[in-house]
This record gives C-alpha cells, sequence and structure tokens, in this order.
C-alpha cells in the first residue's frame, strides 16, 4: 500500500528531512538532531507538520447530543469556542481512540482523531449518529495541520495575526487569519508546552509553513518531527493511543476517568462497563500507569517487563525514552497497585535480561512553568 | 556523508581500519549513525573478549530504538573508546574519527564480503 503524502511533503524534503511511514502516512520523523529539536520546543519553539491527523465534522440541532451518546464526554456543554480532550470507547468499556473536540459554532463540531483510529471512529461516529438529526462528514482532506510550540509561540505567531492571542485560553480556538490564510488558530498542543495548532485549508500550509520559518527565525525556532514530539509528550506524561490506551484499556485503566461524564442525559456507548471500571478502580485497582526514571543509560521499551526485587513480574513498559530535559531514560508503565507509589522500592525494568534500576514517580516527568 | 576511502566495511554498517600490527579499528559508519539518530548509550566488548565476524558485541541505544552493534572481524578486543561510552553522541557528530567503537587484533584472515568505500556508498544507495 503507498502511503499518504501530507501537503508539506515536498517541503519537508527540501528541509532534508528524515521521513518514515507512520500510520499509512509518509512523515518526517526528524530534520536533523531530534534532542536539539526537543529543546527547541522546551525553550524556544518548534514547527509540527500533524496533517495526518484525522478532522471529522460533527454538524447539525442534534450535533451535541450525538457526540453525548458516541463519545464518553459531555460535548452539549462544551461553551462555542472552546476545546476538550475526550475519547471513544466500545460497547465494552475499551478505549477506541482518544480525541480532540472542538466546538467552532452551535451545531458545528470538529473531533480530531488519530491518524491511525480516524476511519475508526469515522465509522463508529457514522454509525452511532443513526436517529439523531445531525450529520457526519469526513473532513480529512479538507485540512492541513501545522503546531507552533514552545515558550516563543504566542510571539512568533502574534507577529502573524491580529487575532486575540491572550484572550484565547488554553483548550480554546478561534477562526482568523494567519499570514494572510485563513486558519482555525486553537490554542492546543501535545508537549507540555504553550502553543498553537493551525488547521488551514491544503493549499495554503506550505505558505504559512514558510511565513512560520521566517518570523520564527529570530526566536530560534525550528522544525520538528515526529520523534522529538514522542519524547515530549512522554515528559510530559501524555498518553498515545497504542501504547498508554489500547481497546484492552479501560479510560479508568489509564488514570484518565476524569473524561467519562456519567451526569449527562442519555445513554452513551460503553456506560455500564465503564461504571463497572469506575467502581473497580476505588475498589479493586488493577495495573496502574506510572513513570519511572533510571539511574543508567539503557532505555526500557514499550513491551519490556517491570520486575520487583525478586525478580517476579510487576507490570510492562508502554513507552520509554531518553528524556532529553531529565538527562535519564523515562517510561510509562502499566504496574501493580501495590507497587504503583511513588518511591517504592526495588522496582527494576529487564532490559534485555539486564534488571536495571528504576524509581517509580508520579506523572508528569516534566511541567512547564507558567 | 563521503565513506573514507582507506577503511573497509560491512554490510552491518561497520567500518574497519587499515590493519596496522594485526589490529584494526572498528566504528560505525555516518550512514548508520545517521539512520540510528542521536545515540545516547553504547555498550562495548572488554578487553580481552573475542568477537566474531558477524556476531553481535554490544548495542547502540538512541532515542528511539536499539541496535545490536556486530564486529566486522573476528579477534581479540584490544581497547576500547571510553570516550564515546561518556559521550554517546561522539557516534553522530565524528563516526569515523573520535566515534571510534573498539580495536581488535585480527585473528586470521580479513572476511572476504568487507566492501571498500565505492563498493559501500552504492551498497547504501541501493
Amino acid at each position: 500500500m503507498t502511503s499518504r503524502i501530507t501537503a508539506l511533503d515536498a517541503l519537508h524534503r527540501e528541509l532534508g528531512a528524515t521521513m518514515t511511514d507512520f500510520a499509512g502516512w509518509q512523515m518526517p520523523l526528524r530534520y536533523g538532531s531530534e534532542r536539539a529539536e526537543h529543546q527547541a520546543v522546551r525553550t524556544a519553539a518548534g514547527l509540527f507538520d500533524l496533517s495526518h491527523m484525522g478532522e471529522i465534522a460533527v454538524t447539525g440541532p442534534h450535533a451535541g447530543r450525538l457526540l453525548d451518546h458516541a463519545l464518553v464526554g459531555k460535548l452539549s456543554a462544551l461553551a462555542v469556542g472552546r476545546a476538550r480532550y475526550t475519547m471513544i470507547c466500545d460497547a465494552e468499556g475499551g478505549i477506541l481512540d482518544d480525541l480532540i473536540v472542538y466546538r467552532l459554532a452551535d451545531e458545528h463540531y470538529m473531533v480530531v482523531a488519530n491518524a491511525a483510529n480516524a476511519q475508526t471512529v469515522l465509522d463508529a461516529l457514522t454509525t452511532r449518529g443513526e436517529g439523531f438529526e445531525a450529520q457526519v462528514r469526513d473532513d480529512r482532506d479538507a485540512y492541513a495541520l501545522i503546531a507552533v510550540q514552545g515558550p516563543a509561540s504566542p510571539a512568533i505567531l502574534g507577529s502573524l495575526t491580529d487575532a486575540d492571542l491572550a484572550g484565547l485560553k488554553y483548550y480554546a480556538g478561534l477562526p482568523g487569519t494567519v499570514a494572510g490564510r485563513p486558519a482555525l488558530i486553537a490554542r492546543t498542543g501535545y508537549t507540555g508546552e504553550d502553543g498553537f495548532e493551525l488547521f488551514v485549508a491544503p493549499r495554503d500550509a506550505e505558505p504559512l509553513w514558510r511565513a512560520l520559518t521566517e518570523a520564527g527565525a529570530p526566536y530560534g525556532l525550528v522544525p520538528c518531527g515526529l520523534s522529538c514530539r514522542d519524547t515530549l509528550r512522554l515528559e510530559a506524561g501524555m498518553p498515545l493511543y497504542g501504547h498508554e490506551l489500547t481497546a484492552a484499556t479501560t479510560p479508568f485503566d489509564a488514570g484518565l476517568g476524569r473524561v467519562v461524564k456519567f451526569d449527562k442525559d442519555g445513554d452513551f456507548v460503553g456506560r455500564a462497563p465503564l461504571e463497572a471500571a469506575a467502581e473497580r478502580a476505588q475498589s479493586d485497582p488493577p495495573r496502574r500507569l506510572v513513570g519511572l526514571v533510571g539511574a543508567g543509560r539503557r532505555v526500557p521499551r514499550a513491551g519490556y517487563q517491570v520486575v520487583d526485587g525478586a525478580g517476579t513480574v510487576i507490570g510492562e513498559v508502554t513507552s520509554g525514552a531518553p528524556s532529553p530535559t531529565l538527562g535519564s531514560p523515562i517510561a510509562m508503565a502499566y504496574v501493580d497497585a501495590a507497587h504503583a507509589a511513588p518511591g517504592t522500592d526495588g522496582v527494576a525494568v529487564d532490559i534485555r535480561g539486564a534488571r536495571e534500576p528504576f524509581a517509580v514517580v508520579a506523572l508528569p516527568f516534566y511541567r512547564r512553568e507558567k | 556523508m563521503s565513506n573514507p576511502v582507506e577503511l573497509r566495511y560491512s554490510k552491518e554498517h561497520e567500518w574497519l581500519s587499515a590493519v596496522q600490527d594485526g589490529v584494526a579499528t572498528v566504528g560505525i559508519t555516518a550512514y548508520a549513525a545517521d539512520a540510528l539518530g542521536d545515540v545516547v548509550f553504547v555498550q562495548l566488548p572488554e578487553v580481552g573478549d573475542t568477537v566474531t565476524a558477524g556476531e553481535s558485541c554490544g548495542e547502540l541505544e538512541s532515542t528511539k530504538s536499539v541496535s545490536d552493534l556486530y564486529s566486522p572481524v573476528t579477534g581479540e578486543v584490544t581497547e576500547i573508546n571510553g570516550a564515546v561510552s561518556d559521550d554517546p553522541a561522539l557516534v553522530n557528530s565524528a563516526p569515523f574519527e573520535g566515534g571510534w567503537l573498539f580495536k581488535v587484533r585480527i585473528d586470521g584472515e580479513l572476511p572476504g564480503d568487507l566492501l571498500d568505500a565505492d563498493g559501500y556508498a552504492a551498497f547504501t544507495q541501493g
């Protein structure tokens, strides 16, 4: 199967990006050093092509009610101009995807799904929308998505737009113009830093990227690939579908039960099993998602076993990487509740046969100063 | 990135220096270092270890993956590059120089499938 390419593909190649196949898309992995890109986002700014993300429009008088039924959140209560992190679960309460939903107008929501799950989400919303006075539309080809992330991002974007960025809260979005191009400007991101995501027409993506590159140069903005996006989100303790989140995991198992809103009107897909999962999380918690920090240099990878002092398997790593900010290997892992408290002694990760000691810590590993 | 003409190359992307007094230096190529991304940890064989051509003798850990380090020749390790253990980024910044990995006293003949610089360039472009 041939990979899809984004509107910025030629530009990535011009910039010398190392490209990789990701969820059926040719995407930039890195342009130079992924550690330098990571540091640029923490200290200055980075520019990302996220056009592989899947946009789905839900419109009509019952759009909010449809989403209340189809997702675990209460999207009918979302104010126009705001965004919310939520999930779509199957009938057993397993996570099908994690999502960001923007309410663009009273009767217009935009659901943003992970690239690998976009078709699943589109199909589920279509099926679950039957009987509602609302339409579900595949908008994947309508948008390119560019993110500018990092402490310098308000200054950089501010030099290219008249939009009221100071008045734009975290997890909010407003229509505007950036470098003369119409854009939905959202203050969202996946890096743990302040930043913006710009939804634009594909034909506007390259001119916008070039304008941001030029405006950002004095601030130290650099183009960034998927590799540093992963270490940034891991440091920020943000879960990744296919790693921390899977169809075998409920939001409560992942420590994200707060996204499930039982207080909404009507039934929603997964309600009964999710109520049971909520109860179980209180009374008899299964494995818990924790952070691990190592003293050495060997890096735990997804699937490696977490063991106690006696060598008994007590969990499994879901994501791991060398942390550029901490200077140590870090990981997220599901471990038995008895070993999940920060400071628990004797925890190690089996790294290809060697038991490397790791400290259990609270997530996230990194929190920006506000 | 050009491959130095005085070196020999394996299809596992190691380079081997000219043999002097029976000893040659081993590293990984710029092509391999670039493919790995930022190297954050190297596990090298120890001085006195016997390494075997084509077999794993260590590992290279980068941000996204871990890769085996193979020895391009058979022999006894006579020296390892402690500078790389302390600063693995040398593998990226100077793969053919300061980022060398170990020296080996070669046992027997050189393997026949080592490539010259042109052959390796053709191999990596294939």
